[in-house]
């Protein structure tokens, strides 16, 4: 059963746009770059003065691990599933699964695309694909 | 700081069934009582407490009244940071005996019906809304991650892990009191299935019952004492994150930093150290320590290990007690690397003692690869 994720304290934005299939990050207007995870300051300045971009989507796995035992209620899926962290194009890294293939098909470096699982309030939670599935 | 404090008194509890007769506080004052005796020092000359939890709540019990209070929690590395406190507090003035304790039963709590730990919904964490809907088991899930990382990165291999869970049973196979004394080979570490792919379940700590302590005083106090003193001759905490997410770089842990800080204050260097404690919660953690400690260079843990360079009778004896893989694991595993560490420099190991050992390390990690602490203890010679 998919753990459906708290809002916390500045990630409002964040979830909001999910309800439109957009991934979105917070940047630092002062720094000019991105951050992960969404919170109400930018963790390299501490400035308040932030702005929610649209990502492009695309990332690659930067590490990853095959749950082999899945055990409900924590785990999404009853199957052998993917567990990754991927860095995206804006250099940022989240965790995800990585879906749409098999366990063993997936590596360090490949490419992949976010794709969306609705969750229970209208929110959709990004996870990410093999990019040639496009 | 350097040499200002050391350690004159420590006990710990283990047996091989994993579980322990007593819980909770009743085992805190035992081994109080345990490691004060040791010690040759009574309640009365405490006057500072550590503990992961509460001090204050500690110190209630055991009626102390303390000028010098330590509550930090890192997890598994917590007591390596009590020490580092410790020695500061007793090189500044604040304090002359301090006492560190844990405990830990969650094997019996789980037979008694207990319940498992759970982390408290008030507590906003960052963990629960952007990694708990992905199903990352905890705490194994991020260690796999590091392992995979590290093999992608740097060609480590899963029997390299294996030869470091191989290397830790032939330790605990000294120990009477360790969990899992027969001999184990790569072969049964690869056969065992996996729990997060790349670990195995052989490549993962025990669940035991467990429970430690250590006492530290001034040097000039120590010196006046039972035991032979192991002085605190270099320490130092870092930490880089807190979820698995926030980590810089997988493969390098906050331990290059609290290594190199705690080494300088030693004035001594990994090839000094004849005794590694090296908190093994998975084979893969203990790898990195390996590099980020210095004892080989980036990505080149998997080859150091091979050829039970860390076993009995190897180059570099690491957790001579049969570590967190083999011996016992209550969940914070800190307090057992201290305990082994002063033993071993005390030279009552037995079966297991490192000839001739002067200068220990015990390097305690905290949560998911998060806080490194790292202690150098030396004997009197090294000062």
């Amino acid at each position: 059963m998919r753990f459906e994720p708290p809002v916390g304290p500045g990630a409002e934005p964040f979830w909001d746009a999910t309800r439109q299939g957009r991934l979105v990050l917070p940047w630092c207007t002062t720094c000019g770059r991105p951050f992960w995870f969404p919170r109400e300051v930018c963790p390299r300045c501490l400035g308040d003065s932030l702005e929610w971009r649209d990502a492009a989507g695309d990332g690659t796995v930067y590490a990853f691990t095959v749950e082999h035992r899945p055990s409900p209620p924590s785990s999404p899926y009853d199957e052998p599933y993917v567990v990754a962290l991927v860095e995206l194009a804006e250099e940022v890294r989240l965790m995800s699964n990585i879906v749409g293939c098999r366990p063993s098909a997936v590596s360090v470096g490949m490419a992949v695309q976010v794709t969306w699982e609705p969750l229970g309030d209208g929110r959709q939670l990004p996870l990410f694909e093999p990019a040639t599935a496009r | 700081m350097r040499g200002a404090a050391a350690i004159v008194g420590v006990a710990d509890a283990a047996s091989p069934s994993g579980e322990l007769e007593l819980t909770g506080r009743a085992l805190e004052a035992a081994m109080v009582r345990e490691a004060l005796a040791d010690a040759g020092l009574t309640l009365g000359d405490v006057d500072g407490v550590c503990h992961a939890t509460s001090s204050m709540r500690l110190a209630e019990y055991l009626s102390i009244e303390p000028r010098f209070t330590d509550s930090t929690m890192t997890g598994g590395s917590s007591f390596e940071v009590h020490a580092e406190h410790a020695a500061a507090a007793i090189a500044a003035g604040l304090c002359e005996v301090v006492v560190s304790v844990y405990q830990a039963t969650p094997r019996s709590d789980r037979r008694r019906g207990a319940g498992r730990y759970r982390p408290d919904p008030g507590d906003h964490n960052p963990s629960l809304e952007w990694e708990a809907p992905y199903g990352l088991r905890m705490p194994m899930g991020p260690y796999a991650m590091a392992a995979n990382r590290h093999m992608a990165c740097f060609g480590t291999t899963p029997e390299q892990l294996a030869e470091i869970a191989v290397s830790t049973r032939a330790w605990a196979a000294l120990n009477p009191r360790a969990r899992y004394r027969d001999p184990l080979t790569a072969e049964e570490v690869l056969a065992s299935p996996y729990e997060c792919e790349p670990l195995h379940r052989l490549d993962c700590c025990l669940v035991t019952d467990g429970a430690g302590a250590f006492v530290m005083t001034s040097a000039a106090r120590a010196r006046s004492l039972r035991n032979p003193p192991v002085f605190v001759l270099g320490a130092s905490t870092a930490h880089d994150h807190s979820m698995i997410t926030a980590m810089p770089d997988l493969t390098t842990t906050p331990g290059a930093v609290s290594g190199r800080h705690a080494f300088e204050m030693a004035r001594l260097g990994p090839a000094d150290v004849d005794v590694l404690e090296g908190y093994d919660s998975f084979t893969i953690t203990a790898l990195l320590h390996l590099e980020d400690l210095g004892f080989c260079a980036k990505g080149e843990g998997g080859p150091f290990v091979e050829g039970g360079r860390t076993a009995p009778g190897g180059a570099l004896p690491m957790n001579t007690n049969g570590g967190g893989l083999s011996y016992t694991h209550p969940g914070m595993y800190g307090m057992f690397l201290i305990v082994e560490a002063v033993r071993q420099l005390r030279g009552e190991c037995g079966e297991r003692q490192v000839e001739g050992a002067e200068v220990a390390v015990a390097h305690g990690s905290g949560m998911v690869l998060s806080c490194m602490s790292t202690l150098v203890l030396g004997t009197e010679a090294t000062l």
